[in-house]
């Protein structure tokens, strides 16, 4: 029953496919002036962990690769924005523009992944797991520990808003409005770009890599240089996300870097759906809206969420989209 | 001057002595078949010739160059490609999509991150062509796993084939497969263009003899006899290994 | 030349706890293809029921058999209703997350049980005060925990080499099909095996509770430690527990003591290293 009243949605959405669109945009842009300011801060973290869901789908869902040290990435971009930008004593502050500090946030991270993966991408399947896990760690126990440049644990404060400039002109991303605007385009290109890398070439290596790498090595792919490119690709756009959630709550932390942010992601990825990029997103407004939802009746939201993502394991394996599709070819 | 070369060769697991001091050369365009009862290292020395496995000892030269230590991808790129005994598809991808991959490469657009896929038609052209030659072409949208045994082998081969390889190695291309979808893989192996070179680990003699210019016999990890067919059926080593064990005729 | 004994002595008590982590882990992954990442879960659970039961029957030593009993029930009632469900060759992400759940729960309903904050342990009065050991005085816990956890090594050695169940989980870890083709009950040696592995933990976090005392975090802690541990050692063998116990045990304890800011970092550095080096760690037998 329910089969049949989703294909038939699925249907008329596609057949009035300019229609949604619009609707879509008017919901977006008109989101920030008719919400509560508690509920665009929702949308804000929704968009930003949309973000990085999507980031570890080209890395899991798309090359196989099960990363649970993914927040390292995340971390990375929040720490590196704070360290450049903010006005705390122990940072930089050199400057709040987004176009000087994002391609250094980018680059960076690019170098980390390279490094890691150069380790990392000899194995696979749990061990590659593993690695990423203490990887991750790693990084969070130097940023525990290296206090006269990380903060320690309470990490850098004083990160300011960014600004766009070029030339003379310059405009400032400091209201909550204006930030979430930023926010939104910033989801809108990674969304298009990932659409466009996952049906590339490129991307059609890296599901063959998924399911069968011993294949393409016969067929004379350099497996090992796909994989690190996929890292990377995969670590800078979750730098991007941990830039804008610095920036967004004015502070880089360590819990940025932990294993439960790796965690968190993982099951946002898990319950939307892996291996297409509508799962991410749906996996990441569920899992920033549930604890919001639950910690207003327990405390017990973890208990809420361990009991979820053990649901979903357990009976729909594929996440949401899986159930929505019931079966259908995954692109 | 032989475009394939395997001189010396020994690998051994644990204690067990695959393969001892095995060579083996092989001239451009020749049809070679390598039988051998169960166990004798047919498929350990096809491994070690196509760089999934490491020899202990000896040496690979494939088109005058020494490749003992280049790892499988390399020597995919050097000309040298090979199927796999147990079909070794993209099960969760269709049938077009499968030779796509090999095509994409081949053609050097892997790299590309901004163009659809779908957009290089050259490749998708190639791709069907490759599937018309060996049979599969009204299935390119099917899903891998959803073919049937023999088709499934065909693929192999159509994957190989795309990445135009110098020397072709089929492990047991007819493996598991019925009299009918055989003759037809015969018919395939058998229209291959003459200036590819092929190697074949078979053990369906009927396949061995009807395909193959020149045969080598492996027993216990060594060369017990090579030459033409005709001298190698004739060889009383050979006929007391395969009369002596049981007979593998399919 | 007397800070270099204390801490050769607290590094093989901490070997000697990771390696009884890491022997379970080891078991279990090498049987069942399961990395339990609830693994850490257990031990704190363990840790957290020694104590309960110290303050309920005022004894450690009844903690010490009462502790891994209880939770290996509950890792056995685990595995037979929900781990079962998820085994086959393509689910081994999904097992992980399932355990990534349990760790979830686990570490939210004990913090709602014993509470948020540190709680120390004490050692059995029988053990309690320190010894002269070649010049220092030393806890005599903690010397008897090395005595202990070697012990615990033999025993753990004489069942899997030279008991026929052992032999049985020697050849599940190489071929579990085969096993079970050769018509031994296959189910009831992951149950068992599940079982011990958690066990194993749950009684090393018994005795690990007065070293380190108990808070949450503590699970992950150790679970990050264990898996390096067996990267570094080795999956499937005691002696890759065994040895990358030793080694990361080491180097965890000197680093914190001579280079505290960079301790972390060197263990993660020897894992690089051995990853570069030998991909299926030192004495592995499950290649990734």
């Amino acid at each position: 029953m329910i089969a049949i009243q989703l294909t038939n949605t699925r249907a008329w959405l596609e057949a009035h496919q300019r229609l949604v669109l619009a609707a879509a945009a008017i919901t977006a842009i008109a989101y920030p002036f008719v919400v509560k300011p508690y509920i665009l801060s929702l949308g804000i973290e929704v968009l930003i962990f949309a973000i990085f869901a999507m980031s570890l789908d080209l890395l899991l869902g798309y090359t196989g690769l099960p990363s649970f040290g993914h927040a390292a990435f995340f971390g990375l971009g929040a720490y590196i924005v704070a360290y450049m930008t903010s006005r705390n004593e122990l940072a930089l502050g050199l400057t709040d523009n987004l176009l000087l500090a994002l391609p250094v946030v980018l680059l960076a991270t690019a170098l980390v992944a390279v490094v890691v993966g150069f380790f990392a991408l000899r194995t696979s399947g749990i061990y590659f797991l593993m690695i990423t896990l203490a990887f991750a760690q790693m990084l969070f126990s130097i940023a525990i520990r290296w206090s006269s440049v990380t903060g320690g644990s309470d990490g850098l404060t004083g990160v300011p808003r960014p600004a766009l400039g070029l030339g003379g002109f310059t405009y400032a991303f400091e209201s909550r409005e204006s930030f979430y605007f930023l926010v939104l385009g910033l989801f809108l290109t990674v969304w298009l770009l990932l659409r466009r890398i996952v049906s590339s070439p490129f991307g059609m290596t890296l599901r063959g890599i998924r399911e069968n790498e011993q294949r393409m090595r016969a067929l004379g792919y350099n497996t090992f240089r796909y994989k690190t490119a996929a890292f990377a690709l995969a670590g800078m756009f979750a730098s991007v996300s941990g830039l804008l959630l610095a920036q967004y709550f004015w502070h880089a932390a360590p819990q940025n870097l932990y294993w439960a942010m790796s965690g968190q992601v993982l099951i946002m990825l898990v319950v939307g759906g892996t291996g297409t990029l509508t799962g991410p997103i749906l996996g990441a407004a569920l899992m920033r809206l549930l604890p919001n939802f639950a910690s207003t009746y327990t405390d017990r939201w973890q208990t809420l969420l361990g009991l979820v993502l053990i649901m979903f394991v357990l009976f729909a394996p594929k996440g949401i989209v899986g159930v929505l599709r019931g079966g259908r070819k995954q692109p | 001057m032989s475009l394939l070369q395997v001189a010396g060769i020994s690998k051994q697991f644990g204690g067990l002595a695959a393969l001892t001091n095995v060579s083996l050369q092989v001239q451009p365009g020749e049809r070679r078949a390598i039988i051998g009862p169960n166990g004798a290292g047919k498929t350990t020395l096809f491994n070690v010739i196509t760089g999934e496995l490491s020899p202990n000892g000896g040496m690979v030269h494939f088109d005058n160059r020494d490749i003992t230590a280049l790892p499988v991808h390399t020597r995919a790129n050097l000309g040298l490609g090979h199927t796999f005994q147990r079909n070794n598809l993209f099960f969760g991808l269709t049938v077009l999509e499968n030779v796509r991959l090999a095509v994409q490469h081949h053609r050097g657009i892997a790299r590309q991150l901004f163009r659809a896929a779908v957009t290089f038609e050259a490749v998708t052209a190639e791709a069907v062509g490759l599937l018309e030659e060996v049979g599969l072409a009204a299935d390119k949208e099917q899903i891998v796993s959803t073919l049937a045994y023999g088709q499934q082998r065909a693929l192999e081969v159509a994957l190989a084939l795309a990445t135009e390889p110098q020397a072709l190695l089929l492990d047991e291309p007819t493996a598991g497969m019925s009299p009918a979808e055989t003759k037809d893989m015969v018919q395939l192996i058998d229209a291959l263009p003459p200036s590819l070179t092929v190697l074949i680990v078979e053990h369906d003699m009927d396949v061995v003899f009807t395909l193959a210019d020149r045969i080598t016999v492996l027993h216990h990890g060594q060369v017990v006899s090579e030459g033409m067919p005709g001298q190698v059926r004739a060889d009383p080593t050979v006929q007391e290994i395969y009369l002596g064990a049981e007979s593998l005729a399919a | 030349m007397d800070t270099l004994i204390i801490q050769f002595l607290n590094g093989l008590v901490f070997s000697m706890l990771l390696f009884v982590m890491a022997a379970g882990l080891s078991l279990i992954f090498g049987q069942m293809n399961v990395i339990n990442l609830a693994h850490g879960s257990f031990y704190m659970l363990g840790g957290y029921v020694g104590l309960s039961t110290v303050r309920l029957l005022d004894s450690f030593w009844l903690a010490l058999m009462i502790a891994p009993l209880a939770v290996g029930a509950l890792g056995v009632a685990i595995e037979y209703l929900l781990l079962r469900r998820l085994y086959g060759t393509h689910r081994h992400l999904d097992q992980v997350l399932f355990t990534f759940g349990l760790a979830l729960i686990a570490a939210d309903l004990i913090r709602w049980n014993w509470g948020a904050y540190v709680v120390s342990v004490p050692a059995p009065p029988l053990l309690q005060g320190q010894v002269p050991f070649f010049g220092i005085q030393f806890p005599l816990y903690r010397l008897s925990l090395i005595g202990f956890g070697l012990i615990i090594a033999m025993l753990l050695w004489i069942f899997i080499e030279r008991t026929r169940i052992g032999a049985i989980v020697r050849a599940g870890v190489s071929d579990a099909r085969m096993v079970s083709g050769l018509g031994i009950n296959i189910q009831l040696v992951f149950a068992g095996v599940f079982a011990l592995g958690t066990a194993l933990a749950a009684l090393a976090g018994v005795i690990g509770a007065p070293v380190h005392s108990l808070y949450p975090g503590l699970d992950f802690e150790i679970l990050i430690l264990t898996l390096v541990v067996v990267v570094v050692g080795g999956l499937g063998t005691l002696k890759g527990a065994f040895f990358g116990s030793l080694v990361i045990g080491m180097a965890d304890t000197f680093g914190k003591a001579f280079l505290p800011e960079f301790a972390l970092f060197i263990i993660f550095a020897v894992m690089a290293m051995v990853l570069l080096l030998r991909p299926s760690g030192l004495f592995g037998l499950k290649a990734s």
